[in-house]
């Protein structure tokens, strides 16, 4: 009979406990939502902010955002995948492996402010790329770069070693089975890891302040010429992004409806997130059965 | 046919100082099957697996003696070991088809080994298909996944997967002890129809299995080869009494 109760206590408060957290999770975006979705509109999507005026928009920096995503992506995922996959099938057991394995952990506990700093330093300064989309991508790639490598390494090792077998057992060399067997079955794994990591691009402000800087040049975008300093494709350019440009109308706003501003681009990088998200488990999902002939992702 | 020559000489497999397969000399002749039986931990699985040298996975793994494949000593350096993988086919206890179509699963070797026309896959794929005794049942869903099939039918797809590449030597751990009595009884038909192009090693721990299946039996015991010789003999004379006793279900 005790038994029984401890156990259907324990099912009442983990039942009431996830209802908790969905309800602040609903809360939240909720509360962002309401408050910002009747300030958006097509004008506040794509004008540019004003200083002092009312009515400016958060063009640029929705397109920093996502420019910067896009940057960080390129550098995270190809190093990501190939240190994850050294570590799962190549590196032996032993000093060096443990090493690695330290240093990816500590760089992922790093405070973010420290990171900019040092980006600030290394990669603005010394190595003078200043505050640019490419220093605040690369600053980015620390934070994202454990958790790309962990998560890379834990899907191509959760893998069944049967799958492996069967590929040696064929013929086939170590990269073949590697790339051809592993990675299709380890993929949806690889997609939840990259949509992490797209997470902490569009949120990060702190490191950004010291990388990409606080400003973004008046852009042309009719200029796609990367190399030319107005071209929005340019990653050598300072650029704002959403979650820094909430930061810093939220602390020194001068524009009379920045309380309003702020609110609606909350909202939009809500929903930037959420769409973002939609769209990486969509396309996991094609490559998945692309790949693997199955009905949906595993 | 072209003929194989296949046989260990005083084989040895070391896991760390462990000893796992002690001085065995083992011949496999041509179109027959050869069940190697006894109980678990007996060093047969680790024996068979250094036929295609699939302990070169396991680091701590060490060979001494020699295989010899066509006149061929498979561990000899300049052997090429991926070229060796495509003459041995092997197919494990567990069903273990790629995470592709049923097509692919198949196709997928031949491909990698050069094969490029479409059609010529075609022709691989159903002939695979066919000698795995699959063929009608799967003829029309080619394209889905494999892993949509039944446990039974898994089994039959890693078996033609195996012969997609053509191997003259097929080893099996155990090919149909996690499988249900029909489906394992297709294996065991299969086992039998394939000896006709292949040598067949198999592992077993189904006496029956063995019984009716193999030509040559070998009983290992604690890494050594306690006796071998024609499956007949070894389950109705055996010369070694722990043979006997094994085989009879009071050992093992």
């Amino acid at each position: 009979m005790k038994a029984k109760l401890t156990d259907k206590i324990a099912t009442f408060l983990i039942v009431v406990l996830s209802l908790l957290i969905v309800a602040v999770l609903v809360g939240l975006i909720g509360f962002i939502l309401v408050r910002g979705l009747s300030h958006i509109n097509w004008s506040f999507l794509t004008s540019v902010p004003q200083t002092i005026r009312a009515g400016g928009g958060i063009g640029p920096q929705l397109f920093n955002s996502l420019f910067l995503l896009v940057l960080t992506l390129i550098i995270t995922i190809p190093l990501g995948l190939g240190a994850g996959i050294y570590m799962a099938e190549y590196a032996k057991p032993g000093k060096i492996t443990g090493t690695i394995r330290l240093v990816v952990e500590v760089l992922s506990s790093f405070p973010s402010i420290v990171v900019g700093l040092f980006g600030l330093l290394l990669i603005v300064n010394t190595f003078g790329f200043g505050f640019s989309l490419f220093s605040g991508a690369l600053v980015l790639t620390i934070f994202n770069l454990p958790l790309m490598v962990r998560i890379t390494e834990q899907a191509f090792r959760s893998v069944p070693k049967e799958q492996k077998e069967a590929g040696l057992a064929l013929g086939l060399t170590k990269w073949k089975i590697i790339s051809s067997v592993l990675f299709p079955v380890a993929l949806p794994s690889i997609v939840t890891g990259t949509v992490l990591a797209a997470g902490r691009v569009f949120g990060e402000a702190a490191a950004l302040l010291f990388t990409a800087g606080m400003s973004t040049p008046r852009l042309d975008f009719t200029n796609w010429n990367p190399l030319s300093p107005t071209s929005p494709i340019n990653p050598f350019r300072p650029a704002e992004t959403l979650a820094v440009h909430i930061w810093k109308i939220n602390s020194e706003g001068l524009a009379p409806d920045a309380a309003q501003i702020a609110a609606g681009a909350s909202a939009v990088l809500v929903i930037l997130v959420l769409l973002f998200n939609l769209f990486a488990r969509w396309l996991g999902g094609v490559l998945y059965r692309a790949m693997t002939a199955s009905k949906r992702m595993g | 046919m072209q003929t194989t020559s296949f046989r260990t000489e005083h084989l040895s497999v070391f896991y760390g100082q462990y000893e796992a397969v002690k001085n065995i000399s083992l011949n496999f002749p041509e179109q027959s099957v050869t069940a190697l039986i006894g109980p678990s931990g007996c060093g047969k699985s680790t024996f068979l697996r250094s036929l295609n040298r699939m302990n070169d996975e396991i680091s701590q793994a060490k060979i001494k003696g020699r295989i010899w494949i066509e006149g061929e000593d498979i561990n000899d350096p300049s052997t090429d070991v991926i070229q060796l993988r495509q003459k041995i086919g092997m197919v494990w206890q567990k069903p273990n088809p790629f995470y592709k179509s049923i097509y692919e699963n198949i196709a997928f070797g031949p491909k990698y080994h050069g094969v490029k026309q479409k059609k010529q896959l075609d022709e691989i794929v159903e002939s695979s298909l066919r000698k795995a005794a699959l063929w009608d049942e799967v003829k029309d869903r080619l394209k889905q996944s494999a892993l949509s099939l039944s446990g039974g039918q898994q089994q039959r797809l890693c078996i033609a997967r195996a012969l997609s590449v053509k191997p003259r030597i097929l080893l099996l751990d155990e090919p149909a002890s996690a499988l249900d009595p029909v489906s394992s009884s297709k294996v065991e038909e299969l086992i039998v129809e394939l000896k006709k192009e292949l040598s067949i090693v198999i592992v077993t721990h189904n006496m029956q299995q063995a019984a009716r299946i193999s030509d040559y039996t070998a009983y290992f015991y604690l890494g050594t080869l306690m006796e071998h010789n024609e499956t007949e003999i070894i389950f109705t004379n055996p010369e070694n009494a722990m043979t006997q006793e094994y085989i009879s279900g009071r050992f093992g």
